[in-house]
C-alpha cells in the first residue's frame, strides 16, 4: 500500500489543521467572508475541520454597499444553506457622509469602507483572530505573509517584524487589543482553488461565469455598470461576453472578455493564458507597492 | 492543447506536492534561478512579467531581471537583498512545488531554518567562480540539522567559467569533504546557469560531460515520502468535537504512522488504552489514515481526553519526559537566559519550560563547539530543557512532527527559538539487558496481608518533585498504611521491579522517576499489574503539594485501595 496524498489533499489537510488550531487556541475567532471563490473554499474547509459539528465561529462580511447585487444574494442563500452565523459590518457613518469611489477615488474609498469598516467590525466583535482567504501567490507582498500574521492594537502589519514560523507550530499569543490574521489558504494557488471547487462541487457566485454583461471599456479594463456609476462623456455601455476573475466592489473590479461559462472552461482559460487575477483590480495599481501599503494600514 | 481540460484535471488531481527550500549567498543568483524556474514553467503571470519589464530597476545584464519577480517588499526591491522567507509556487505536469525562498545573508540564519522546517528538499547554490564558501557550508549544516532528506548542490554561473568540468568537479570534491562531517544525505550535484537557462529545465548542450538530470527533472522525481514516518502512530489531539451526546471525536493531524478502525491506541498522559472505533471525515469514514492527513478519531471507550493529549500506538511508545535535550536555533535579539521561564509549544501542548544548561554551542561555519553562558541571535546550541509537564516526543531525526518545538517569550509573545529534540541519554527499560530478579515467595496470602495492612498493595507512579513524594509517603504512613517511596533518576527502569517486590509484601510503593519515560510506566504495568498501578502527574491535579496529595489519596479511596478516612477513623485507628 502506498501512502501518498495528492497535492490538493495535502493542502486540504494543512488548512484543516490551521482552522482547528485557531478554534482551539483563540478566545474569539471570526472568519472574514468576502463571498469570493477563496472564501467559498475556506468555508468548505471549515465545514470539514469541525464535521460532524458546526463551524464554531461566525462569518463576517464587510459590506461596502458597492458590491454586486448577485454577490449579496449568493451570500445570504449560501450562509443559510450551511447554517452559519453571519455578521455584516458596514461603515454606515462614512456612507451617510457620501463616501463612494466616484467622489473619493479608489484609495480613499477603500481606506474608509473596507479597511476602516473591517477594523471597526473586528473591534466591535472583540475578535482576537480573523481568518482571511488570501493566498501567497496573489501578489508580491503576500509572498512573505505568515500563516498567522500578527497585527498590533491598530490592526497594522509590520513586515520587518514578523514572528518566525516553523513546521506547523503556530504562535498564537496576543495581548489584549492585538490580534492575528490567519490565512489557511496561504499555500494554495488560483489553479488549486478552482480545481478544488471543481472536485468538491462547491457553489460560487455566478459572476465568475461568462455571459453577456453591460460594461464600459475604460483604460483597457471592462467596468461593469451598476450602482448608477457615472459615465465619462465619450463612454457608451456595451453588452460584452465577460466574467469576473476576482470579486470586489463593482467599480473596482474589472471584468475580462471570456467565453468560459463552466468550471472546466474557467480552468482551461486559467492554464491557457496566464494573467494574474488581481490585474483587473484597480486598487492594486493605484500606487507603486500599493498592496503592501494597504496591508501595513490594516487591509487584508 | 491536445488533451481535453477534463484529462488535464484528472492528471493534475493525482500530482504530488514537493516543498523545497533554496538558500544562497547575496550574489550567487538565487533569485534569478527561482525567477527562471517560475518563468520556464509558466509560473509567472504575463502582467507580472510586464510590470518587471517596465520597472526602473534592472540589475541583470539580460532583458528581463528575473530576480525582480521574487523580491516582494518595497525595501528589498530598493536594497536588492531578500530579507525574509518568501514562498513561491509553480506546477508541472508531475508535481506542484512550493519554494521557501530564504535569504543567504549572514544574520538571517533564522530564516533559513524557517524555510528548511517544512522542506523535503534543499537547493544549496554555489557560485562556480567562488567555490564552496562558509555560507554554502552553513546552508548544508542547517539543512542537515532540520533533517531535509534530499540535498541538491546547484553549481551556478557555469557560463562564467566556460562550463568547465574541472571547476565543477573540484567544487563537488570540496563539498563532499564538508558533507562527510555532517549527517547529510548524499547530495546531487548539477552544473547550471540560471541566467542563461542551462540545465535548469532542459539539458544543456554546453555541458556534454554532465550526464545527470537537469534541475527540474530532479525536482520532479526526488522521493517525497521520506519526510514522513509511517511506522509509529501518533496523533496529538487538537480539538474535541462533540456536536451531541452520541459523538465524541478527537480531531488532529496524523503526525506519523498509520491508523485503522479497530487498532489499539494508548492515550498519553493517562496511559489508558482503547481501540479506534472510526476514522470520521466530512467525506465519510476511512479505512486507513496516514500522515499528513487531518482526521477525527472516535474511540471504543469513553475516556477523558482533551487538547494536548496524544494518541499513540501502545506497541511503539514515544518518550515521555519533563527533562529533554534539544538542538536550538536562537531567533531573537534578546539572548537565551538560563533558568528563565519561557513557554514551549510542542505538538498541541503549550507549557512552561526553562533551559537548565547549554551543553554546547555549534559554530555553523566550522562546526567547532564551545560552551558559552548565553545563546545569541542566529546561534545554534545543544541545550537541556525542563518542562512543567511531560512531553510526549520522539527524536527529531526519526519523527519531525513529534520532535520539533518552538520557544515563546511569555512577556513579549515573540517566537524565540526553534528546537529539534534529541535522543534521551538514559536507555529505555525495554532495551535494558539486566535480567529480572527471580525469587520464590513465602506462604502468606494476599488476603492475610490485607487483613494486617488495612489496604491493598499498590504502585503509585509519580512525576513530581522529591518533596511531594516524601509528603505523600508521610501522609499515607500517618494514616497507618505500609508504604515505601523509591526514587531513582538514573536507573528509573529498575523501579518497576522493586515496586513488584514491595507490592508482593503488601506495601504501597511510591515510584518517582525524573526521566518519566513511558516505557518505564509500561514496564511497571507489566510487572505489578494494571489493577495495582496508578500513575499521576501532580502538576495536572494541583500546583500545591498538599492538595495534590489529598487528591491522590481520595482517588485511591475511590478505587478501593484505601478504606475511606472517615470510615477508617470510625474503626478507631
Amino acid at each position: 500500500m502506498s501512502y501518498s496524498l495528492s497535492h490538493l489533499r495535502a493542502l486540504e489537510a494543512e488548512s484543516i489543521h490551521i482552522l482547528r488550531e485557531v478554534a482551539a487556541e483563540f478566545a474569539k475567532p471570526v472568519m472574514l467572508y468576502s463571498i469570493g471563490k477563496d472564501s467559498s473554499v475556506m468555508v468548505r474547509l471549515a465545514q470539514k475541520a469541525f464535521f460532524p459539528g458546526k463551524i464554531p465561529f461566525p462569518m463576517l462580511h464587510v459590506d461596502t454597499t458597492f458590491k454586486f447585487g448577485e454577490m449579496i444574494e449568493f451570500r445570504d442563500s449560501f450562509m443559510r444553506s450551511i447554517g452559519a452565523e453571519l455578521i455584516v459590518g458596514t461603515n454606515h457613518k462614512a456612507i451617510a457622509e457620501g463616501a463612494n469611489p466616484f467622489a473619493l477615488g479608489t484609495a480613499k474609498c477603500c481606506a474608509l469602507l473596507k479597511t476602516r469598516g473591517l477594523l471597526d467590525a473586528l473591534e466591535a466583535g472583540g475578535f482576537d483572530a480573523a481568518f482571511g482567504g488570501a493566498r501567497r501567490d496573489e501578489e508580491k507582498s503576500r509572498a512573505k505573509e505568515r500563516v498567522y500574521s500578527f497585527r498590533d492594537e491598530f490592526g497594522q502589519w509590520d513586515p520587518k517584524n514578523q514572528r518566525p514560523e516553523l513546521w506547523n507550530l503556530y504562535n498564537a499569543r496576543v495581548d489584549k487589543g492585538e490580534s492575528i490574521r490567519v490565512f489557511p489558504l496561504s499555500n494554495w494557488t488560483e489553479l488549486d482553488v478552482w480545481h478544488y471547487i471543481y472536485l468538491e462541487d462547491i457553489p460560487v457566485v455566478p459572476l465568475y461565469f461568462a455571459k453577456p454583461r453591460p460594461v464600459v471599456v475604460r483604460g483597457g479594463s471592462l467596468i461593469p455598470i451598476e450602482h448608477n456609476m457615472p459615465l465619462l462623456p465619450h463612454e457608451k455601455p456595451e453588452m460584452i461576453m465577460s466574467r469576473m476573475r476576482s470579486l470586489g466592489c463593482t467599480y473596482c473590479t474589472g471584468a475580462i472578455r471570456s467565453e468560459a461559462d463552466t468550471l472546466p472552461k474557467i480552468i482551461a482559460e486559467l492554464v491557457g493564458f496566464r494573467r494574474s487575477e488581481r490585474e483587473n483590480r484597480v486598487i492594486d495599481h493605484d500606487q507603486e507597492g500599493s498592496m503592501e501599503l494597504k496591508k501595513r494600514e490594516g487591509y487584508f | 492543447m491536445s488533451e481535453t481540460i477534463e484529462d488535464f484535471l484528472a492528471r493534475h488531481e493525482t500530482s504530488e506536492l514537493l516543498r523545497f527550500s533554496t538558500a544562497g549567498s547575496v550574489d550567487d543568483g538565487k533569485s534569478t534561478l527561482i525567477g527562471r524556474l517560475l518563468y520556464d514553467t509558466k509560473g509567472v503571470y504575463e502582467d507580472q512579467l510586464a510590470s518587471i519589464k517596465n520597472s526602473r530597476i534592472n540589475r541583470s545584464t539580460g532583458s528581463i531581471d528575473f530576480s525582480l519577480l521574487t523580491d516582494g517588499l518595497k525595501a528589498e526591491r530598493e536594497q536588492g537583498i531578500t530579507i525574509d522567507v518568501a514562498y513561491r509556487y509553480f506546477a508541472t505536469a508531475k508535481r506542484k512545488f512550493i519554494i521557501a525562498d530564504t535569504p543567504g545573508h549572514e544574520q538571517y540564519t533564522r530564516n533559513m531554518a524557517t524555510g528548511a522546517s517544512t522542506a523535503t528538499l534543499a537547493i544549496v547554490l554555489i557560485d562556480a567562480r567562488k567555490g564552496v564558501l562558509p555560507q554554502s557550508r552553513r546552508h548544508a549544516y542547517i539543512s542537515s540539522l532540520l533533517g531535509i532528506p534530499n540535498i541538491v548542490v546547484a553549481v551556478n554561473k557555469m557560463d562564467l567559467v566556460d562550463f568547465s568540468q574541472e571547476v565543477f568537479e573540484q567544487i563537488q570534491r570540496d563539498f563532499a569533504v564538508f558533507a562527510s562531517q555532517l549527517n547529510l544525505p548524499d547530495p546531487v550535484f548539477i552544473p547550471i546557469s540560471a541566467l542563461e537557462g542551462d540545465n535548469v529545465v532542459s539539458a544543456s548542450p554546453r555541458t556534454r560531460w554532465y550526464t545527470g538530470p537537469n534541475l527540474l527533472e530532479h525536482l520532479e522525481t526526488a522521493p517525497i515520502s521520506t519526510i514522513h514516518n509511517y511506522k509509529d502512530f501518533r496523533l496529538a489531539v487538537q480539538y474535541v468535537i462533540r456536536p451531541d451526546l452520541d459523538f465524541r471525536g478527537y480531531a488532529g493531524q496524523i503526525a506519523s504512522g498509520t491508523i485503522r478502525p479497530g487498532a489499539p491506541v494508548m492515550v498519553l498522559p493517562s496511559g489508558r488504552t482503547t481501540k479506534v472505533k472510526s476514522i470520521s471525515t466530512f467525506d465519510g469514514n476511512l479505512d486507513v489514515a496516514f500522515p499528513p492527513m487531518s482526521v477525527t478519531l472516535t474511540l471504543e471507550d469513553e475516556l477523558d481526553i482533551s487538547r494536548g493529549d496524544m494518541l499513540v500506538d501502545p506497541a511503539s511508545m514515544p518518550h515521555v519526559s519533563r527533562r529533554v535535550e534539544a538542538a536550538l536555533v536562537w531567533m531573537n535579539q534578546e539572548p537565551l537566559e538560563l533558568n528563565h521561564p519561557y513557554l514551549l509549544k510542542h505538538t498541541t501542548q503549550q507549557i512552561g519550560v526553562t533551559v537548565t544548561a547549554i551543553q554546547a554551542r555549534i559554530d555553523v561555519n566550522t562546526l567547532a563547539e564551545d560552551q558559552p553562558e548565553r545563546l545569541e541571535l542566529n546561534e545554534i546550541g545543544i541545550v537541556s530543557l525542563e518542562t512543567t509537564k511531560p512531553l510526549f516526543y520522539d527524536p527529531y531525526n526519526s519523527n519531525r512532527a513529534t520532535g520539533s518545538l518552538i520557544l515563546i517569550d511569555p512577556t513579549t509573545n515573540a517566537t524565540l527559538a526553534a528546537g529539534m529534540l534529541r535522543q534521551h541519554r538514559t536507555p529505555a527499560s525495554t532495551q535494558s539487558s539486566v535480567p529480572l530478579l527471580n525469587f520464590e515467595a513465602g506462604r502468606l496470602t494476599p488476603a492475610e496481608r490485607y487483613a494486617r495492612a488495612g489496604h491493598l498493595p499498590a504502585t503509585i507512579w509519580l512525576t513530581a518533585r522529591a518533596e511531594l513524594v516524601w509528603n505523600l509517603e508521610r501522609k499515607l504512613f500517618e494514616r497507618g498504611c505500609l508504604v515505601q517511596a523509591i526514587s531513582d533518576d538514573v536507573e528509573s527502569h529498575r523501579l518497576p521491579e522493586v515496586a513488584r517486590i514491595l507490592n508482593s509484601a503488601g506495601l504501597i510503593a511510591i515510584c518517582s522517576s525524573g526521566t518519566d519515560d513511558a516505557a518505564d510506566l509500561q514496564r511497571a504495568e507489566e510487572l505489578v499489574g494494571k489493577d495495582k498501578l496508578f500513575a499521576y502527574h501532580p502538576s495536572d491535579i494541583s500546583p500545591k503539594d498538599d492538595t495534590a496529595c489529598n487528591c491522590i489519596i481520595r482517588d485511591l479511596e475511590k478505587r478501593g485501595i484505601l478504606t475511606p478516612a472517615d470510615f477508617a477513623s470510625g474503626e478507631g485507628i
